[in-house]
């Protein structure tokens, strides 16, 4: 692996630990809230770290020697 | 009656299994490193392969003991040839059928002549001919024992609820509420009250497959069938397929014009230009994300695992390969978890694709 391929592929992590991470804390303080909505507040939070996960996954792909 | 089936069948499976040992040929390599060892196995497991194979360990007199079954291997190469995966001995050897011959190289098989020899572009890539392969492979064999255990499973079930009147019964206890869960807080909630039901039955379908296809994989069966991308693209395309075909007049209508009455058309045009091939390219996007999704994260699962458990062996010492082994067992239980997980986004994302494919706008919406 050359090394702009290995920061690039640190750099997505990164960007996707970030992003996961602040929906999972959000969901956190939102549940914390409303402790009646979890149902509904885990769905939308599973979702849309499904959503990033698959743009990560997508560039993890993009950076990936072949 | 359902147990005797599957215990005939089990044994059909027990006699199949045998043990075949092979002397080791390829002695002209020499002693391979650990870590390339390793490495070679993990790609070789995350492949599609032609034998059924649990395990395999070498002697201390260089013969490899290979623990499985063989497949039948159909081949179009002018002409239908069908013939047992025994005959490449694990890819030891050349299989010779109607005067051709046929090597195994990196789980795919090529069309050599009688030495064997493989030819090679610029860039190290074969260049012999490769016939068209339509056998019956590691991963097909799971996805039909999988399909047969699903026919199995949810029959006996219908069967029992008729017969117990509505009451579930045995394993149905056990999946009455996940079924249920899909309809409830799936379905439903995506797609609607008045549309779900004509959805319900591939939504389902596809939670059990992905579901039991990636518990699947977690045992020692050594199957990687998710992990595959034909696989994650064919069922994407059947979530694509029946998200255009069960399109309304609103989906389209939203597609080709997304701002509607909202501006004069004069106005719109520029916009058009570049929000009509957005939203064309997210048609594919959708069950793109999908696929890759699924595929990435059980290949990623698979690799994680199997890179804990060859740790052991490179550490070789009481504190490293301890703690690896407790790296690999706490990953194992996570995998468990992104097994359902993962079953669950695909379902509840094809859910969603459905529910926007289905709507109809009764009022005019801002968006």
């Amino acid at each position: 692996m050359s090394i702009p391929r290995i920061v690039g592929a640190g750099l997505i992590v990164i960007g996707v630990g970030v992003g996961i991470g602040r929906i999972g804390g959000q969901a956190m303080e939102a549940i914390a809230r409303q402790p009646e909505a979890y149902g509904k507040i885990q769905t939308a939070m599973l979702i849309v770290a499904a959503l990033i996960e698959g743009i990560g996954f997508a560039a993890l792909f993009a950076t990936a020697e072949n | 009656m359902q147990r005797t089936y599957l215990t005939g069948f089990l044994f059909a499976v027990a006699l199949l299994f045998h043990i075949s040992i092979f002397a080791k040929s390829d002695e002209s390599e020499g002693e391979k490193d650990l870590k390339t060892e390793i490495d070679e196995y993990i790609q070789h497991h995350l492949k599609d392969s032609h034998d059924f194979s649990l395990f395999s360990y070498t002697k201390e007199n260089g013969e490899h003991v290979y623990v499985g079954f063989p497949l039948p291997v159909i081949l179009w190469d002018e002409g239908l040839k069908v013939f047992s995966s025994s005959k490449f001995h694990h890819g030891e050897t050349l299989a010779e059928v109607d005067g051709n011959f046929y090597k195994l190289y990196h789980s795919k098989i090529y069309r050599t002549d009688a030495q064997g020899t493989i030819n090679y572009d610029a860039d190290d890539h074969p260049t012999n001919v490769k016939p068209l392969d339509f056998s019956m492979t590691k991963s097909v064999v799971m996805i039909i024992i999988t399909g047969f255990l699903m026919f199995l499973l949810f029959r006996g079930l219908a069967r029992s609820y008729a017969k117990n009147g509505g009451i579930p019964k045995g394993v149905g206890r056990f999946f009455e509420p996940i079924v249920l869960y899909i309809r409830d807080d799936i379905a439903i909630a995506t797609i609607g009250e008045k549309r779900y039901k004509k959805y319900m039955s591939f939504l389902l379908t596809i939670f059990f497959f992905i579901w039991f296809l990636n518990m699947f994989g977690m045992t020692p069966l050594g199957v990687n069938v998710t992990g595959n991308i034909a696989i994650t693209s064919a069922l994407a395309i059947l979530t694509f397929l029946i998200t255009n075909f069960t399109g309304t007049k609103d989906y389209w209508k939203h597609l080709f014009d997304p701002l509607g009455d909202s501006m004069p058309w004069i106005a719109k045009i520029p916009l058009y230009i570049i929000l009509i091939p957005i939203e064309l390219l997210g048609i594919f996007i959708k069950p793109f994300s999908l696929l890759i999704r699924l595929y990435a994260n059980m290949q990623a699962g698979h690799i994680v695992i199997m890179s804990l458990i060859g740790l052991m062996f490179i550490f070789k010492n009481w504190i490293g390969s301890s703690l690896s082994f407790g790296l690999a067992f706490a990953i194992s239980l996570i995998e468990i978890l992104v097994a359902l997980l993962q079953a669950y986004i695909f379902t509840m994302l094809s859910a969603l694709y459905f529910g926007f494919a289905s709507e109809e706008h009764e009022h005019a919406e801002a968006h």
